[in-house]
């Protein structure tokens, strides 16, 4: 595992930060988009972190049912907009 | 009366099968009534307006659903699946109507007691409606509102001892058929590994790691009850190795029509005369490789060349057994076609042990190798059998270590060149130059 993996609150900033600057274009993303910010490590572990920080609410799940994706918490289109702008 | 007209719904109950709108109209009937008190805890109105929803649907050509979203129970990334009406000032009954899934058990086994129970909440809690059971096999409660997620999965997971399944990225609720409980057949313990299976791979049913959905099925034997070699990215189908077991005089009584040898073990006994039951033309003639043959009351089969169709032991239950060294065979890449078309899956791994005294090490091996180039390599929303056509079976073999034989071999090659690896040359690519130039001159 790499030294910024291994480390939750610098993991955890790196993710909050790509995601925030992404934020413009984009709010959901799929679990490989997470990859690029960790490129030494194994996706497994990746995994681990990114679910990590839904179960401590920085980030949620939007799934279409097939398909799951992962969000800054509130960000982008809630089920009440969806669809909308 | 019912709350909205459904004209063209009225219509699918018209004919001679059992209409599934017939089933809602009982169930918003029923809810209207509420004979039984329940403190309904979602719309009455659920089943009318889930009606009128399908039949304004029907009426304009389009759907009037918004599919996905952001609801699920604490920690879980799968086992909730949104979904909302696009109309709710017309049918406020079902403005949210989530569906959940329930992991159920190994080979679908209930107490009566148990359904009653998942049947009251989903009454207090939810619609009432149910499917049993959805294509992955899970139990599937139709709609609910969001409030309801948490209390719903906490009745489940405290009250009931269950779980939720598998939704979206996630390991998809393992699924097998009644195996050693009840059939002669099963190779393995097919309720054992699946229960193995959930337990294990928990974190992958729970939190969504792959690029894509992924389906683990188990067949005991290969008459695959519950078709995993159609239905899962990786399918797990009990075989043997030694010799299908012959008790001669078994095949004799067959032969000689005894009644109490039915063929097929009476299975299609009354529905026609079926006429006397014949060896050549009910079994040997139809052995798809022509490995066996009825000679002098002896019944000799070749083993090496038997394909494990299984034909024979259907129609010979009391002559002919399954070998005894059992095992399973590993095929991946199944999938339906959304993309590239229908694929059935590909043998990977011809025999596995079956061995729960080691957590079923050879198993979980294959399954780990074969996620981890899935989560490396696989696209976004690409299953692993689109994955093993573009970047080829070869490549799997190699991820997983598995040495390739002439059972992976589905046609000739088409491509004449062979690209070396340089561990498979003797000398790899280095060589000694003026050695070389001693018998060939430049």
């Amino acid at each position: 595992m790499s030294e910024l993996l291994d480390n939750t609150e610098a993991a955890t900033k790196a993710v909050v930060d790509w995601l925030t600057k992404k934020q413009k274009s984009k709010t959901k993303f799929y679990i490989k988009d997470f990859y690029k910010i960790f490129p030494d490590d194994k996706p497994r572990a990746i995994k681990k972190v990114i679910n990590k920080m839904v179960e401590t609410g920085e980030l949620e799940f939007w799934s279409s049912g097939s398909t799951t994706m992962y969000g800054l918490k509130g960000a982008g289109k809630q089920h009440s907009t969806e669809g909308e702008e | 009366m019912a709350k909205h007209e459904t004209p063209m719904l009225d219509e699918l109950e018209s004919g001679p099968w059992p209409s599934f709108v017939s089933d809602l109209k009982a169930q918003a009937e029923k809810r209207a009534k509420n004979e039984e008190g329940i403190e309904f805890q979602i719309p009455v109105d659920v089943c009318d307006d889930l009606l009128g929803v399908l039949e304004l649907s029907f009426k304009h050509g389009r759907t009037h659903w918004k599919h996905g979203g952001i609801v699920g129970v604490f920690g879980y990334g799968g086992g909730v699946i949104g979904r909302y009406c696009d109309s709710p000032d017309k049918f406020p009954g079902v403005e949210a109507f989530h569906t959940m899934r329930v992991n159920h058990p190994a080979g679908k086994y209930y107490t009566t007691e148990y359904l009653r129970q998942l049947c009251d909440l989903w009454d207090f809690r939810g619609s009432g409606i149910t499917n049993m059971h959805g294509s992955t096999g899970d139990i599937i409660l139709l709609g609910t509102t969001t409030p309801q997620l948490e209390e719903i999965f906490w009745t489940l997971t405290h009250d009931m001892n269950q779980d939720l399944g598998g939704s979206g990225s996630n390991l998809r609720t393992p699924s097998d058929c009644l195996g050693e409980t009840r059939c002669e057949y099963s190779c393995y313990d097919t309720s054992a590994l699946v229960y193995f299976l959930t337990n294990e791979y928990q974190d992958e049913l729970h939190r969504p790691a792959f690029p894509y959905k992924f389906k683990f099925k188990l067949d005991g034997c290969p008459n695959g009850c519950v078709a995993s070699i159609a239905r899962s990215d990786m399918s797990f189908i009990g075989t043997w190795r030694d010799d299908i077991k012959i008790d001669q005089d078994a095949v004799n009584k067959y032969v000689e029509n005894d009644p109490a040898y039915p063929a097929n073990a009476g299975a299609y006994k009354g529905s026609r005369d079926w006429g006397p039951f014949d060896i050549e033309k009910e079994v040997t003639g139809l052995c798809p490789t022509k490995c066996m043959k009825f000679e002098n009351k002896k019944l000799f089969i070749d083993n090496a060349n038997c394909t494990r169709c299984m034909h024979c032991i259907n129609v010979m239950p009391r002559a002919l057994r399954i070998g005894d060294d059992r095992g399973l065979s590993i095929l991946v890449g199944a999938k339906a076609p959304i993309l590239d078309g229908a694929q059935m899956g590909s043998l990977l791994a011809p025999f596995v042990e079956v061995n729960p005294d080691n957590d079923y090490e050879e198993i979980t091996e294959i399954i780990e190798n074969v996620w981890d180039w899935w989560m490396e390599e696989g696209k976004n929303r690409e299953r692993l059998g689109e994955l093993i056509m573009r970047q080829g079976f070869q490549k799997l073999l190699e991820v997983t270590g598995i040495d390739p034989m002439p059972q992976h071999v589905q046609y000739p090659r088409t491509n004449p060149y062979i690209f070396w690896k340089e561990d498979e040359v003797e000398g790899g690519w280095e060589r000694d130059v003026e050695e070389y130039r001693k018998h060939h001159q430049r």
